[in-house]
């Protein structure tokens, strides 16, 4: 434990030998394709699929009329259609399937599908869809409302001596994972279906998809597939159903595979929204109060919108210590592409909101924006929005303190525009940003969040082997390792084998909420432990001084656990109030960035981070955690954006929507702290997520120290730096 | 129509090729090798990226008939495990959908340019997209290498 042990699946993913969702292969495979919505909103009045039937190769065209199960699924809400059945809610939105024995030709079918719409005017603006009287997003929905969070702390008239105000706007990102998504479903002999697929969470994705075919859940059986990165956009079901009726109706395996421009339509984004914030403090710059009001544009369907919406509100504020907060956040259904998880989960937004503020605030008062954040850092005993006492380490100013004194940018001097030699250092000027952030980790509100670990000890070839079965989603991240690391340290054997997850054990919960270590990882310890008890109490000496290989002979020790996070609790309605997080994350960011304020054009030099881990299981995992993350918040804050007009998504192509490049990243300097969460195991703390909300914000910070200019949006366009605008 | 090229050192033939089809499809699907990923099918990516008669190609914009009687070597061809090997070290795989072709990409430019300093290696890995890693131990995995 806390060592940088490679991972199990490394050898075969440099080799390009480990199999990807997409790589699976079957005899006799068909190929799936959908046929998707054009319009934002339209009645469905008639589909005629003859003319795709009578294409040579076809083996099935498939319309909500086939669905043998429950029409609709959804992770908290079950209202998202398998296929349309008599409205499209959104530009993308499933409503025909063709299974082929060619993609193309599974294509060319989709495309003759005859499907008649009316088209109705789409709800695109999510704050004017709250508004009494505005049309519905859809014709299920009473209400654009799809969830209202309203936090009451203190006293709701509380004044200051100094205010800020200020309205901030953050785009829809998306999760652009590499690997799109697909799998591999092979019909079987039992009238169940055996499905092979990338995704973050088995057993959810078995509830949903057995209730759509109408078989009972043994009768769906799950295989985790290769997973080629997932950041929340793998939560939601996609071909999952699909590939699964189409397996079921031609009795032949079928694999789906989505193109990146169907990717882009085929999973949920990161809401978009539009926050207000108004700060409260004294002169010397103690925060009195914060208003706010965040609206998240949740798209057609709830996915995990309720959720999300949860987080923006609970941590709306930040990692400072706050007595009067009044906060209303509201997330939306409009006919905008369904938004839901992405890495952050509603604290991203949030955190550019406050930040922003914070910036202001100090600007305001005359004071360093490092200093007013020391002056109001969250700290052990303070209290959040929702009443919640901080427990464990919360060590907000060490880590402020930590990017202050991180060692100052050095070395390469890309200018901005690169290789375009757009400038030689004429007109560019240099800024410097920080930025805070809170994470919770787990999931929240009194959800029952627990997993499951098999272990199994027994002696193979003359050592002992123990092989570890879980049902959690590896994505990346390096969670195999670190189960690896886990049962190696408690049990004290060297052979250790991950079985691959699949649902022929319990539920290990979700690959996300920065939770897979804390909760599968308490699993598999848990587990371990168990075992062992049972080892000394067939010896009685201890531990270390087993002969395992003589007292294991021919027996093999197995132990199922089912483990659990102290458990949370529900807000109240009314005021946000209750102990709704098992556990904080904190992470800050020190930004240098380069401008050229003529052209608009932005060059990160350099990133500081600092988080507290509670325990490095893998440190170059968890740096790697915090790197990745860190550039994703880049994205956001510089160029990722889908473009939605009018209900239509613009750009769904790697050619549009931009993710950083090798050329984007600057260096990035990372200080890893360890104070252990009396709680947890290991006394570690979810990594993954905190360091893609608080870059974003210290980007943008950067850049107003550097041009002086407001900056209220993300991400940032070069039009929005010029000194002035061009076109006035 | 049939294919034939040299793959991997190997004479390999594929049938009832669509004139559509890439030469990123023949390979994974038609040849046996999917070490070679599809991520954009734009040449945006890099994911696909072999060798085309020793140049480095986005195999998703190679029409299959393009590869007749040429020479394709793919991550499953490629000679030694010096890169492969410094990838895993320096924690340069997360998801790995990136590294196949990543690793072709690093094999061609330590082959053109032995010590590469900071701003070749970016410049050189620009058209490689990855994910999750923020590129910086995709650096520190090329400087291993060529070390």
């Amino acid at each position: 434990m806390g060592s940088s042990a490679e991972r199990p699946d490394g050898r075969l993913k440099v080799s390009g030998e480990f199999a990807f969702s997409s790589d699976l292969w079957a005899d006799d495979m068909l190929w799936g394709a959908t046929l998707r919505s054009p319009h934002p909103r339209a009645r469905v009045l008639r589909i005629d699929i003859t003319g795709a039937v009578a294409l040579p190769g076809v083996y099935a065209v498939l319309t909500h009329q086939d669905v043998p199960g429950s029409l609709h699924y959804g992770l908290e809400i079950l209202d998202q259609p398998v296929l349309a059945i008599d409205e499209v809610c959104y530009e993308g939105e499933p409503v025909a399937i063709v299974a082929a024995d060619h993609p193309e030709t599974a294509r060319r079918a989709a495309a003759r599908i005859r499907v008649e719409y009316e088209p109705l005017p789409p709800v695109v603006d999510a704050s004017a869809a709250l508004l009494a009287g505005a049309l519905l997003a859809g014709s299920h929905l009473d209400s654009n409302l799809v969830r209202h969070v309203p936090i009451r702390k203190g006293d709701p008239d509380a004044t200051a001596e100094v205010v800020v105000a200020g309205d901030y706007e953050v785009g829809m990102q998306d999760q652009a994972f590499l690997g799109p998504e697909s799998g591999l479903a092979v019909p079987a002999e039992d009238g169940g279906v055996d499905l092979f697929v990338a995704t973050q969470w088995l057993h959810v994705d078995r509830r949903q998809v057995a209730a759509c075919l109408g078989l009972p859940e043994p009768l769906v059986r799950l295989t985790l597939a290769g997973v080629g990165g997932a950041f929340g956009a793998r939560e939601d079901l996609s071909m999952q159903v699909h590939a699964c009726m189409l397996a079921l109706r031609t009795r032949r395996p079928v694999k789906m595979v989505y193109s990146r421009e169907e990717s882009f339509y085929g999973h949920v984004h990161r809401h978009p929204a539009t926050l207000h914030y108004e700060h409260g403090a004294t002169r010397d710059g103690t925060l009195v109060y914060v208003k706010a009001r965040i609206v998240l544009d949740g798209g057609a369907y709830a996915s995990s919108s309720p959720a999300v919406c949860a987080n923006a509100a609970t941590l709306g504020i930040g990692p400072y210590a706050v007595p009067n907060v009044v906060m209303d956040t509201y997330a939306v259904y409009t006919n905008n592409p369904p938004c839901g998880a992405m890495r952050g989960f509603g604290a991203v937004q949030a955190c550019f909101g406050y930040e922003s503020q914070m910036d202001k605030l100090a600007g305001a008062l005359g004071i360093d924006p490092v200093q007013l954040r020391l002056r109001n850092a969250l700290s052990t005993g303070d209290t959040m929005p929702t009443g919640q006492v901080v427990e464990g380490p919360a060590p907000v100013a060490e880590l402020l303190h930590r990017v202050s004194a991180a060692p100052p940018p050095s070395g390469l001097d890309i200018l901005p525009g690169g290789v375009a030699n757009t400038t030689h250092g004429e007109g560019v000027v240099r800024g410097v940003g920080y930025a805070v952030s809170i994470k919770n980790v787990g999931f929240s509100e009194g959800f029952d969040d627990f997993a499951t670990a098999r272990v199994r000890l027994e002696v193979v070839g003359g050592v002992p082997a123990a092989l570890v079965h879980t049902a959690a989603a590896e994505v990346g991240q390096g969670l195999v390792t670190v189960l690896g690391q886990i049962a190696r340290t408690e049990l004290g054997v060297e052979q250790v084998t991950i079985a691959t997850a699949d649902t022929s054990v319990g539920s290990a919960g979700s690959t996300s909420a920065s939770r897979q270590t804390y909760v599968t990882g308490g699993a598999v310890r848990a587990a371990c432990v168990a075992i062992r008890e049972k080892l000394l109490a067939r010896a009685g000496v201890p531990l270390p001084e087993l002969d395992l290989v003589d007292l294991l002979g021919d027996d093999a020790i197995e132990e199922t656990v089912e483990w659990r996070h102290r458990p949370t609790h529900p807000l109240d309605p009314a005021t946000g109030q209750g102990d709704a997080h098992v556990q904080y994350a904190f992470a800050a960011h020190r930004v240098t960035v380069d401008v050229d304020t003529e052209l608009g054009l932005v060059k990160v030099v350099q990133i500081a981070t600092a988080q507290d881990v509670g325990k490095a299981m893998n440190p170059l995992a968890v740096v790697g955690q915090i790197q990745g993350g860190t550039a994703q918040g880049l994205g956001l804050a510089l160029m990722e954006e889908i473009q939605v007009r009018d209900g239509l998504v613009r750009n769904p192509s790697f050619t549009d929507y931009l993710i950083p490049t090798i050329l984007d990243m600057p260096p990035m300097h990372v200080d890893v702290l360890e104070l252990a969460d009396p709680y947890a195991p290991y006394g570690l703390r979810g990594v993954g997520e905190p360091p893609t909300i608080s870059s974003t914000p210290a980007i943008v910070a950067a850049l107003r120290a550097a041009t002086g200019r407001p900056l209220t949006r993300v991400p940032v366009r070069p039009d929005d730096i010029l000194e002035s605008d061009p076109h006035s | 129509m049939r294919v034939t090229c040299t793959v991997n050192g190997e004479p390999r033939e594929a049938d009832d090729v669509w004139p559509g089809e890439s030469l990123l499809y023949v390979l994974r699907e038609r040849l046996g090798l999917p070490g070679t990923k599809n991520a954009c099918e734009q040449g945006e990516c890099g994911s696909c990226t072999v060798y085309l008669d020793g140049e480095p190609v986005c195999a998703c914009l190679v029409a299959a008939g393009q590869a007749q009687d040429r020479s394709v070597v793919t991550i499953e061809g490629l000679p030694g495990d010096r890169v492969q090997r410094a990838f895993l070290e320096a924690g340069a795989v997360q998801c790995g959908f990136c590294t196949p072709g990543l690793v072709v990409a690093v094999h061609d430019l330590l082959a053109r340019v032995p010590h590469p300093d900071d701003r070749e290696i970016r410049e050189a890995l620009a058209g490689n997209l990855c994910r999750c890693t923020g590129y910086e131990t995709i650096l520190d995995a090329v400087r291993l290498a060529a070390s």
